[in-house]
This record gives structure tokens, sequence and C-alpha cells, in this order.
């Protein structure tokens, strides 16, 4: 499934990728923002705070990444729109409140604008977070939707398609993109007409006015109660995994190298593909969309009728991981890591490509 | 013949008909009642939304009848403010032990009172960590022994007890700040005061208040709840005074 197609201006406007995601969130009707500066976001956090109050929003420059968090699971838990931003090191510590509202089944909107690690790492793009964002990331059993755009018009309707989906199914949302995309100019088309809607928040933390008293928590210490509150959540998860895996392809139907990337390496790797494909080799491209839930089964068909497929990543192979499992063997596995904040250029990536296509003929 | 009848006590409208999990003496469930009354008598059941710490009062939700939001562990504060930004109207509180107060989430503690945030912070300073089995609190006074400390806190590697209210009193932004001690009738009678004071303060929009309530912890303390009170008031107090440190935003000296 594709995302849906947002109403658009007529005029493009000329943004960074961090200016056009912010953007994007106002337009879904986000009004509170928390985050806390790290290097390559803080275009967002310097957006929203110039924005957000221009329409009767909130922006808060907390003390930490914690309290950051926690100040969107207060904002959420009331039912309004909410996010934060931060990059790798930062986000890292937001896991602890991200468990929590996945726990207490709150929406809300992260965006990680990945830089390099581990540790401190550098300030330069990367793409190291993959795991950390599509397996839980913080403890416990949870997942969250993850989104990779790979343009800064993706940064933007993802940003609304974020808390489309974050409502949805009361599930943080990530948006896990990278310092280029960040920072990076495009000229985009920005979201017109109304945010998305949301599902009734009956759940939500208001006053207890006419009702019973609301309670926003993921504490479940009676006999039984936390089996059923996860299963409960594995429910969901599983119906997300059912309705919004997405993905984009080129050439991979009929292909005998399939080259398989997300976010900033797609874009390179899409570039290298139509060369290699100029030079008459049959290659095609599979870029996931969505992270988690990982789009895995058209993954598999393609697997079972290429002869190999190319992962290539800024990493040392994270979603490699996924790739393997997806195709299950049906097709050989090759893969170019670029780790430590360095992007590659596309004769990186199509010199990889000719290698394995001189091995695959043999 | 009608009997004329008047009731002069009752359990709290906002404090709900359920046995509380807190031990015998335990301040906590005097505080609970002190709140409850003074939602009650606010008339603001309906508007109040709560924020539980992690610590035993983290199941506040089950006692007292409005909306109540966990918060991780020390993060209470923050999610107080992230409740109250989106909803300046309703009356936001959190409920914090020391060692969500005091220790981990002193950073989130000090900037919520720096920023002024229009919210109550109530803390309750019972030197302890109850919930995990009584270990050494930011809180502790020196030579108290808990499993953390076997031989008594020793200020040469483990620091002297935070004097929060103090600290706070240091920042400009802050409307009111009070220290409480349940140590018997009037020092409850003060506490109940105080938590009037605070909540009528953000009611009126003023800001920052902050009530640190010294409460007796017989489990942890090995005393009788009598004796738990008698602690309060000649130990704790002393090393923590009982005061007004900040009224209408004006700093109160000694």
């Amino acid at each position: 499934m594709k995302p849906a197609a947002p109403k658009a201006d007529k005029k493009r406007v000329f943004m960074t990728g961090n200016e056009a995601l912010a953007e994007g969130a106002v337009r879904a009707g986000c009004r509170f923002y928390f985050g806390y500066p790290i290097t390559p976001q803080n275009e967002i956090p310097a957006y929203m705070a110039k924005h957000l109050p221009e329409c009767g929003g909130v922006f808060i420059q907390a003390e930490s990444e914690l309290a950051a968090i926690n100040m969107v699971l207060g904002a959420s838990a009331t039912g309004a729109r909410a996010m934060t931003s931060s990059s790798s090191p930062g986000i890292s510590l937001k896991q602890e409140g991200i468990s929590y509202l996945a726990g207490c089944q709150l929406p809300a909107v992260i965006a990680n604008i990945q830089r390099g690690g581990p540790g401190l790492g550098s300030i330069d793009p990367s793409q190291g977070d993959y795991f950390q964002a599509t397996k839980g990331g913080g403890h416990g059993d949870y997942r969250t939707i993850v989104l990779a755009p790979m343009s800064v018009q993706e940064m933007h309707d993802f940003a609304i398609e974020a808390f489309r989906l974050a409502d949805k199914y009361r599930v943080p949302t990530v948006i896990l993109a990278d310092g280029r995309l960040g920072q990076m100019m495009e000229p985009i088309y920005l979201h017109r007409g109304p945010p998305p809607p949301a599902p009734p928040k009956r759940w939500a933390l208001t006053g207890a006015k006419g009702r019973k008293p609301n309670s926003i928590r993921s504490l479940l210490v009676q006999e039984g109660e936390l089996e059923k509150h996860n299963y409960k959540l594995q429910e969901c998860y599983r119906a997300i995994a059912r309705q919004e895996a997405r993905h984009e392809e080129m050439h991979a139907d009929n292909c005998d190298l399939l080259v398989a990337a997300w976010g900033t390496c797609a874009r390179i790797a899409k570039g290298a593909m139509l060369a290699a494909r100029a030079r008459g080799l049959k290659v095609g491209l599979y870029r996931p969309i969505t992270l988690w839930p990982f789009p895995a089964r058209r993954l598999a068909g393609i697997a079972r009728k290429a002869k190999a497929i190319l992962v290539a990543e800024m990493n040392c192979g994270q979603m490699l991981e996924d790739v393997r499992m997806a195709s299950g063997g049906a097709a050989k596995i090759f893969f170019s890591g670029y780790p430590g904040g360095r992007v590659p250029a596309e004769s990186d990536i199509l010199r990889a490509i000719c290698a394995i296509a001189k091995k695959i003929k043999k | 013949m009608k009997r004329n009848r008047h009731i002069i006590y009752s359990r709290p409208a906002a404090l709900a008909r359920k046995q509380m999990h807190y031990c015998a003496g335990c301040g906590h469930s005097l505080v609970h009642k002190l709140l409850a009354e003074v939602v009650d008598e606010l008339r603001i059941r309906d508007r109040t939304i709560g924020v539980a710490p992690v610590g035993c009062a983290v199941f506040a939700y089950y006692y007292l009848k409005c909306d109540i939001s966990e918060a991780p562990h020390g993060r209470t504060p923050a999610v107080a403010t992230g409740i109250k930004r989106a909803l300046p109207d309703r009356i936001v509180f959190s409920y914090q032990g020391d060692g969500d107060l005091a220790a981990i989430g002193m950073a989130e503690t000090i900037h919520t009172a720096n920023r002024g945030e229009n919210i109550t912070v109530i803390f309750i300073n019972n030197t302890v960590y109850g919930m995990t089995g009584g270990q050494m609190a930011p809180t502790t006074l020196v030579g108290q022994q808990t499993p953390t400390c076997p031989t008594g806190r020793n200020p040469a590697t483990a620091g002297c007890p935070i004097r929060v209210c103090e600290i706070l009193n240091t920042l400009d932004r802050p409307f009111h700040i009070e220290r409480t001690a349940l140590d018997g009738v009037p020092g409850i009678l003060k506490t109940k005061k105080a938590l009037l004071t605070a909540f009528r303060s953000q009611m009126a929009g003023k800001g920052y208040s902050f009530v640190e309530i010294l409460s007796p912890c017989p489990t942890y303390f090995h005393l009788s709840p009598e004796d738990s009170m008698q602690f309060v008031r000649n130990e704790l107090s002393k090393y923590f005074p009982v005061r007004v440190f900040r009224k209408e935003g004006v700093s109160i000296n000694d």
C-alpha cells in the first residue's frame, strides 16, 4: 500500500529536510513540540520555536531528552498531537519514554535525524539506528512504526502520515531519517487541507467531568493483567503489519540482481541501479518505506526470481538481517556497508553492482 | 419526629472506597486523604489531573478519583508539564517521593520550578525508598541505617541529605514553597493548609507551587507508627526546617 497522496500547494517552496519535517508536523495538527539541541536536527526545534507559538502551539526546550520525551507523554495523554526530535545519542536517551508510550498505548511522533555512532560517534549522516528503531529500542515487548523518507518532500509528507498512523493505532511512530536528509534543501509541495483525522480519544486525561476517572499507565501487576495487555499490543502490531507495510520498487519484477536499500542510501542506490541498467545489466531496486513493519512478503516473491540481492546501507549490516530473513535463502545475498558517517557515492554502489553482476554471470 | 442530622466528618468524595496498600502508619495514606479533602473543598475534582510517581504512591490512581497518569521514575514533573501546557485550565499536580523527586528526577524538579510551570508538586520526604526495601535516599539523615548504608549514612562517601525547598528557593520563578511535617495533629492540619494554598495559587494562575511533607515510614524507620511521628518531629524537622520558604512569590527569611 502506498501512502495517501496529500493535497499539496501549487507553488513549490525551497526548504531543508528538517524544516520540511517540522512544517509537516505543524500541518498535521501537532501543536506541542518538546526537544533538546543536538546536531544534525537543530533546525527542527528552531522551526518549532518560531512557528508553533504563531498557531497557538507550545514549544519547550527541555532540560534533557528524558524530560522532552516525557513532556510528549504528558501532552499526548491529554489527547493532543505532540512530537519530539533528536539524533542518535539523544534518541537512545528517549528510549525509556518511548517504551512507556508504547506500554501506555499513547500516540506520538519521534523524528530521529541519525548521525554516526556508537557513543558520541560523529555528526555525519548514518543509518546506524535501524536495529534500535525497528526491533523495539527500549525495554519490553513492543514495536514502533518506522517511516524512512529519502527526500525533503518525503520528510514533509511522512511527518503528516506519522501523526495519522500514530493516532490510528495508538503507537509511537518514528521517522528515521539522517543528517543528509535533514540538512539538504529541495523544492517541495507543502501539504494543504485539514490535518489527518484521528479517532475519538475517550482514553485521554481531560478531567473526569461527567465520566469515570481515566488513568494512563503501563504498570499492570495483578495476575495475568500484563500478559493480557501484551497480547493486546501484539494484536495491534499484527494489524499494523498486515495493513501498513509499504515499499517502492523499480524493475524488481524482471531483474537478476535486486538492490535493497532504504532512506538516503536508497536514493543513491536508485541512481546506481539506473546507471547499471544503462550498461545493460538487469538490476532492480527494492526500497522499504516502512522499516517496521518490514515489507517482507513482496521481497520474498522477488527473491525467488532474482539471482542475487545486494543490500546497501550506511551501517555494518542491519536491514541486511531482515532481507536475509525475508528471502529465506532463495537468492544469494551481498552487502555493501558504509559505516561511521560515510555517505556512499553513486559510483561506490555501481562498482558493487558490477562486481556482483560478474560473479552471478559465472 | 424527624431527627436533625449534621455530617461533621466523612470520607472525602475524591477518595475511592478502597483499602489502601500502604503500611500501617504510612504518611502516604494521610496525604492522599488530605489531598482528596482539598480537591473536594476547592470543587476541582472534575478538572484535576494528577501524575503519580514510581515509588510507593505509584498506585495513586486506585485511590484518588480524578484523572491520573503514571510517569517514568523521576520524570513526573515533565509529564505534568506536558499535561498542563496542553490543558492550561486544568489543575495539575505531581505527587513524588524523595527518590523520584530528589535523586533520579532532580533535573526535572529544578527545571520545572525554574520555568515556573503553573502546577503543584507534592513531595513526600520520608528519607527512604519505601517501595524497593527502604534503601538510602538523597534525604536520608546522616547516620541513618538503610540496606544500602548498613552502618549509617556516611557523609564522606554518600554526602549529606539534600534540602530541596532550600534549593528551589534560590530560583526566581516559584510562587509558593513550603515544608510541613506529619508529626501529629497540628502538623497534619498545617499540611492540609499548605496544600490548599498551593492549589489555590495554581487556580489563580500564579505559577509553581511546591509542598514538601516530612512523612513517617514506620516500616523502614523500624519504629512504631507513633514513634515514627516522633522521629519526624524530633529528627527530620531538625535537619529539614518546617516553614514557608516562598510566599506570594517572595522569599521568606528564617
